[in-house]
């Protein structure tokens, strides 16, 4: 889980952010001024200071905000000066943007804020569709507008070129004003609330800013995204009436309280319109009691009114924007926000702290109960422990008393509370009574609580006496409507004297140090936003016992060193068990034999002959020990064949892998041996349960790994492979993999599997391996194994972290032109389905349609996919003349059929040794492949983000394989692929398809200097690249694999592509220049497979591109990489008199041709 | 570092060594030569003992064999007590081999159950298991199995199959990781000087201030008297599979990797040898 922020203000103005990894709120001490509100999204957090202005803070990220301002230089043709920037009367400006139209001469451009500054000068464009032009970027063409192209020709009459330049956004990590460019501007804004990002990813970092101003008109900020921080302009919105406050969501709610107390609903909120259309009115939950604050997230909406009660609507989502019905809830609050992943925040009226509901989840998204955030913020003084305890007593009380109230309802009926609450917060309350220990067992709660409920406290408290806390500063009474509601903020210090009765009974309790504040300095917070923090009801949060722990670490002293100590001083106490009971008395008889174990089991099994079905055979496996004391064992699958008994077996140490293929219909798994990977025909069983097939795959793993030895974490030189399904596999390279002439065969590597879910791996000899998800996040290996469903022995305890992915699940609606009712989906009946998959042969529906396994689960519901190549129309259609045809996004008159995509998103839970690497999603990564001097040694690591950013990883070494941050390298346009060799040389493949070399990188120069286009084989697009000692291997868009000829170290980019085999998906070199690929169409014995892994055998320094295909593991392979295999294999050693010469003969032969590149 | 799994296997494979003397009165054919094995600390009596019963029924006569029962320096030892915890608790800081003699007459009743098969183990056994979940997981671990786990259990420990019991016993070991433990620890703990059996109360992992629960605490609360007061000299030895683990290991910790099968934690409080 990233590290995100949550932002609050206190009573007094100040800013305050808290980590979810922290355990104080930091002080943003860059706040010039008091602060009123804050807003806050994963990029940024916007405010309202006490000046009425807007303010932006960015946070600094390695991804600088940069926007490419570009502008055309047009001339002509004519028979006196050549081209020329005379251009006929009816022709462009000379200086004009893409269409011709507007007139944009160099100096028009301004920084758009005091926040941008320009990177450098304008400058040309010498690339045009990925080639690079010849000198001074001109383009060609016959006449404006019309076809570019870079050569010029008999019958090119103009020309045009690009200019570009940059600018950067500065104002990071502050409060920078938003500039107000109208006039109009409205009186004083005194609500903002951003969201809306989930709307539409595109344009990338998009956010909707809603603002309220003082006389209740509302505002939407127009043309905020990555590259516009700031938005570009207001636009007001018209009202039903005058709105106080406003609230929404990252999806597509929007709700605001108007001043009469009722609820106004945004509706029509969507892709193409985030602003929406109209309001549609809600009553306030009570009708004697107005609304007068309302908080939404995705699917929730929670209000407040005047008598600070809590509100939950029922029935929110996007398609029903106004809920259903409101429903009570427990707490008494001022001010109410919805965070990510839909948490709620919240102020208490009565103490003015900050709550965090508890157990909110997609399927309660009302939670369980309310806990204080109860972290010191910076700057606050440590106190003498005499006078903290007292005060961490009372508070102690206070806070039971609270937490006992919030948890009535669902302590009493978790799943009804629905219908129960509203009895509950209007019974007759007693005071809480003294005992009050802290609890977390909800049944001892409602033990607890029974008997009491909320409310009664406070109304006493509020009875009770004059506040001891200072009153609220007048200037906040116009923003804060609650003042309406008299002053009940000055709270926290009376509870305590009214309950100081309680304190020798309490004491005797633990010291639960909940409030770590004196009294006089109880936090008292006005407003906070969890838009930017995301937690879910999983995360593991410090903000609720922070002083528990301190605490604990002074009396109790269990400090990290010492629970060292505990867990050595066993170790230690077993080991001398064993010396002192058994060492002495191995000659002694054990009481129990060894004998055969055999575990069986009942398993369908695809029969060998035809036709192929499932049928019902029993399993067995028997497991002895060899004669060295290893463990070996056989399968035995016993099945009926023409009522004749049949057996089929395998001994464990053949098996080379267990592959699960989990579908929705069928728990299967596929076991190999050398002799199935040749037929390209596994052993494929299916267990009644998925339980019970993890339990046989963890069993048989076990006993494989058993078999052959094989413990503990994956080693350095680890060959690391990835599945369609995403399982991670590794193989534990033998020496002579890589041997010459004989290597080991590929189909008799063993691969294990890894827990977690990944789309790519890389790794590099010193064992740092990053993965990267399907939903593009970034991985960095543990150390760990296991994970999964690998549980106990097969797993390790440390370094196994929870690993969420996230993807998209697509169908297609297709629909036929008929001339009476245009478009619909009465297609012909030689048509493909009305709803399909991607190939219009399997109907796929939106009901029938289910996640790709029992481990997927649906996060969201079907929409439009706008994001298909051929670009579509505004309602995501695509037209063609017929099915199958290209597919284009505008209609023409030849069009009768069209298709539009659906997706839905779909997420698996799991655990594996990885752990993030926040923020930036990735889609490609690579790791410096040669091994380090030691394991300080700074490794250059490079990525490129999904957004097509090239980035260097700062810190990675052995020790800290996650780094520190990203560094930022210039491109002028996306890439897709990126690799560095073992001597720095960096290629890249741009989204173009074209290749580029990263020019002098060096340790001294990480990031290197500039790129040098290296144009791509004819007539075919590059997609990926990989780099080893000397070769640069890259596979394009139709499955060719190309050397580079001619890279020498003082020509690093080469001369030309060679073309080495076709059927290739994917290419992995090695530190030993090794070349693997995963291939398509291999043919085996008894079928044909793809995404099989492949070994190119006859790799020699004098022959880099090898000799021949040696095939391995397959079909259904994704991804290899064997950058972690720097294990020179024995050299073959020739019968010859002069023993042992030739092997330092060979390593100075490959180390001055690895340092010469 | 050691993995914690290395700490199961020690565990699991911890033994002593034992020497079987048939007892001076028992009436012989010949003299009856001691019988040497070592025994699974984890294991019951009489489920290792059938080596030993047909080593001494050689040299008698049937019809001087009752039902065989084991004595050490005079306590009858409780099968149904794992072996480790009857060494621990009489003979821990004695000399090795530990010496047991063997009976097969005058069955002490009132000190010991008959044991007439090894299904009357296995139903203790299997009960211990079924309580110890009652504690951790309110019953539901154990009662989600089938009938062919438990017999996986069973057999695990009777054949000492390390890897055929912990394929199970896992499940029992789970806990959801929001409430870092169990809902109670199973724990036992025996003394040599009372009449009491063994204390087992209801006792948290963790504190309700989500304070980690340590072996100090336990005794602190469940027997005080095992704790060293101040300044004083340890009076008491805390004993679990003949180590001491110190006092601030948390509980949680010791009942996943140093619970007997049975899955329950047998802590022996036992006085500090005096020389």
């Amino acid at each position: 889980m990233p590290v995100s922020l949550l932002w609050a203000v206190d009573v007094y103005g100040r800013v305050y952010s808290l980590s979810t990894a922290g355990q104080q709120w930091e002080q943003c001490r860059d706040a010039q001024m008091e602060f009123k509100r804050v807003t806050a999204a994963q990029q940024c957090c916007w405010g309202i200071a006490c000046d009425n202005n807007i303010y932006l803070n960015v946070h600094a990220s390695d991804l600088p905000v940069r926007y490419q301002e570009e502008t055309y230089e047009n001339q002509r043709w004519n028979p006196v000066d050549g081209f020329s920037d005379r251009l006929l009367p009816s022709d462009r400006w000379q200086l004009s943007d893409v269409t011709g139209l507007q007139h944009q001469p160099l100096d028009n451009f301004r920084l758009p804020s005091s926040s941008w500054e320009w990177e450098g000068d304008w400058y040309v464009d010498e690339n045009f569709e990925g080639e690079p032009t010849e000198k001074e970027g001109w383009s060609y063409a016959i006449d404006f507008p019309a076809t570019y192209t870079k050569d010029k020709k008999w019958n090119s009459c103009v020309r045009r070129r690009r200019w570009l330049r940059y600018r950067r956004y500065k104002a990071m990590d502050t409060w920078a004003k938003i500039p107000s460019q109208q006039t109009t501007l409205p009186d004083p804004f005194s609500d903002i609330s951003c969201g809306g990002w989930e709307i539409n990813e595109e344009p990338r970092g998009r956010l909707s800013l809603w603002a309220v101003s003082l006389q209740g008109k509302v505002w939407f900020r127009e043309g905020i995204y990555h590259h516009n921080p700031e938005g570009s302009l207001w636009e007001e919105v018209p009202l039903p009436g005058e709105v106080v406050q406003i609230s929404c969501g990252p999806g597509d709610l929007v709700w605001a309280v108007l001043w009469e107390g009722q609820l106004i609903v945004r509706e029509g909120i969507g892709r193409d319109c985030p602003k929406g259309t109209s309001w549609a009115m809600v009553d306030s939950p009570s009708p004697d009691v107005g609304a007068t604050h309302v908080a939404v997230g995705v699917n929730v909406v929670w209000a407040l009114t005047k008598d600070n009660k809590v509100w939950f609507r029922r029935g929110v989502n996007s398609h029903n924007p106004c809920g259903s019905g409101w429903i009570s809830m427990v707490g008494e609050m001022i001010m109410i926000n919805v965070g990510l992943n839909d948490q709620v925040l919240a102020i208490g009226s009565e103490d003015r702290a900050v709550y965090f509901r508890q157990g909110v989840t997609s399927s309660e998204l009302s939670g369980k109960t309310w806990k204080v955030i109860s972290v010191p913020r910076d700057g606050d003084r440590s106190h003498s422990s005499a006078s903290s305890l007292v005060s961490d007593v009372e508070s102690d009380t206070e806070k039971g008393s609270t937490d006992g109230a919030s948890c009535i309802i669902t302590s009493s009926s978790p799943e009804s509370f629905v219908d129960a609450p509203t009895e509950h917060s209007d019974q007759p309350i007693e005071t809480p009574k003294s005992r009050i220990p802290k609890v977390t067992s909800d049944s001892f709660i409602s033990e607890l609580v029974s008997d009491r409920g909320p409310g009664k406290t406070s109304r006493e408290v509020r009875s009770a006496g004059p506040a001891s806390v200072g009153p609220l500063d007048p200037q906040w009474s116009n923003v804060d409507l609650e003042e309406a509601q008299g002053q009940q903020a000055q709270t926290g210090a009376v509870v305590d004297t009214a309950d100081t009765s309680s304190l020798s009974s309490v004491a005797t309790f633990t010291l639960a140090m909940e409030d770590p504040y004196g009294v006089d300095e109880h936090p008292m917070w006005a407003w906070v936003s969890g838009g930017g923090c995301s937690v879910d009801s999983h995360t593991q949060l410090n903000w609720f016992n922070s002083m528990v722990q301190s605490v604990q670490s002074m009396s109790l002293s269990v400090t990290p060193a010492q629970t060292a100590a505990w867990r050595k001083q066993i170790f230690e106490q077993l080991s001398e068990r064993t010396k002192r009971e058994m060492d002495n008395f191995r000659h002694y008889e054990q009481a129990i034999e060894q004998s055969v174990w055999v575990k069986k089991g009942t398993m369908q099994w695809w029969r060998d002959w035809k036709p192929h079905k499932w049928i019902d055979v029993h399993f067995a496996l028997e497991q002895f020990s060899g004669p060295e004391g290893n463990k070996d064992g056989i399968l035995f699958i016993y099945y009926n064949f023409y009522e004749e008994k049949k057996y089929l077996h395998a001994f464990v140490n053949e098996v080379t892998i267990l592959v699960p293929v989990l579908n929705d219909s069928k728990h299967s798994f596929a076991i190999y041996t050398p002799e199935r990977t040749k037929q390209r025909w596994p052993i494929r069983l299916s267990a009644a349960t998925e339980l019970e097939m993890h339990d046989w795959l963890a069993l048989l793993s076990v006993s494989c790994c058993d078999s052959r030895g094989i413990q503990g974490p994956p080693s350095k030189q680890a060959i690391w492979s990835i599945t369609c399904k995403g399982d991670i596999f590794v193989s534990e390279p033998s020496l002579s993999l890589e041997a010459m002439p004989y290597p080991t065969p590929c189909d008799q590597m063993f691969w294990r599997q890894v827990g977690g879910h990944l789309r790519v791996v890389e790794c590099n000899s010193i064992g740092i391996v990053w993965g990267i998800g399907y939903d593009h996040t970034a991985w960095v290996y543990t150390g760990g194994y296991g994970g999964g469903f690998f549980q106990g022995l097969a797993s390790s305890t440390d370094n196994i972290y929870t690993q969420v992915d996230v993807k998209n699940v697509y169908i297609y609606e297709n629909q036929r032109w008929n001339p009476v009712t245009g478009y619909t989906n009465r297609g012909l009946p030689t048509d493909r389905y009305m709803w399909s998959d991607a190939s219009g042969l399997h109907e796929c529906t939106k009901t029938n349609m289910k996640p790709p396994s029992p481990h997927w689960t649906w996060v969201s519901d079907w929409t439009i996919d706008y994001s298909v190549s051929g670009g579509t129309d505004k309602e995501g259609w695509q037209y063609a003349a017929d099915f199958p045809a290209s597919y284009h996004g505008h209609k023409t008159m030849k069009d009768f059929v069209r298709r539009r995509r659906w997706a839905r998103k779909c997420k698996l839970t799991t655990t594996g040794p990885w752990q993030e690497v926040p923020p930036i999603p990735l889609s490609d990564v690579t790791i410096l492949p040669c091994a380090a001097q030691s394991s300080v040694d700074v490794v250059p690591l490079w990525a490129i983000s999904n957004k097509g950013d090239v980035l260097c990883r700062l810190g990675v070494t052995a020790l800290t394989p996650a780094g520190s941050s990203w560094l930022h390298v210039g491109t002028d346009q996306p890439f897709k692929s990126i690799s560095i060799g073992a001597a720095s040389q960096v290629w890249a493949i741009a989204r173009d398809g074209s290749a580029f070399y990263r020019g002098s990188v060096s340790s001294q120069s990480p990031a290197g200097d500039c790129w040098y286009h290296i144009p791509s084989p004819s007539k075919q697009k590059l997609k990926q690249v990989s780099v080893g000692r000397t070769s640069v291997y890259t596979v394009d868009e139709n499955g060719n694999l190309w050397y580079r000829q001619g890279v020498t170290p003082s020509y690093p980019q080469g001369s030309s592509w060679e073309h080495i085999s076709n059927n290739v998906r994917k290419v992995s070199a090695g530190p030993l220049d090794q070349v693997w690929i995963i291939a398509d169409k291999v043919q085996g014995s008894h079928s044909l497979s793809c995404g099989t892994v492949c070994h190119r055998l006859g790799v020699q320094p004098l022959e880099p591109k090898g000799q021949s295909w040696d095939y391995g593991i397959g079909g259904g392979w994704d991804h290899i990489t064997v950058r972690g295999n720097s294990m020179e294999p024995p050299r073959v050693h020739l019968p010859s008199l002069t023993e042992r010469t030739p092997l330092p003969v060979r390593n100075t032969e490959i180390n001055s041709s690895a340092v010469g590149c | 570092m050691a993995d914690d799994k290395d700490v199961l296997r020690d565990v699991w494979f911890g033994r002593i060594p034992t020497c079987f003397t048939l007892n001076q009165d028992e009436v012989t054919e010949r003299e009856a030569e001691p019988y040497y094995l070592l025994l699974p600390r984890v294991s019951y009596l009489p489920l290792v003992t059938d080596k030993v019963k047909k080593h001494f029924l050689k040299v008698m006569k049937a019809e001087d064999v009752e039902e065989m029962w084991l004595e050490y320096e005079g306590t009858p030892l409780k099968w149904h007590y794992p072996i480790g915890v009857l060494f621990d608790l009489h003979a821990s800081n004695t000399v090795l081999p530990w010496s047991i003699t063997v009976h097969f007459k005058n069955f002490p009743d009132r000190d010991l159950l008959h044991c007439t098969s090894n299904s009357v183990i296995e139903a203790h056994f299997m009960s211990s298991i079924k309580e110890a979940d009652a504690l951790k997981h309110k019953s539901q671990v154990v009662n989600d199995m089938q009938k062919k786990d438990h017999k996986q259990l069973w057999m695990g420990l009777q054949n000492d199959k390390f890897d055929q019991f912990w394929a199970i016993n896992r499940k029992l070991m789970e806990y959801p990781t929001e409430e870092g433990g169990f809902r109670y620890i199973p724990f036992r703990i025996y003394q040599t000087m009372s009449d009491r059996p063994f204390i087992q109360k209801l006792f948290r992992p963790v504190s309700p201030e989500g304070n980690v629960h340590t072996l100090g605490d336990l005794l602190k609360e469940m027997y005080p008297a095992a704790l060293p007061n101040d300044g004083e000299q340890k009076r008491y030895q805390v004993v679990i599979h003949g180590i001491e683990p110190l006092l601030e290991t948390p509980l949680q910790w010791l009942s996943e990797h140093l619970s007997h099968p049975d899955n329950f934690l047998h802590i022996c409080v036992i006085p500090t040898p005096t020389d």
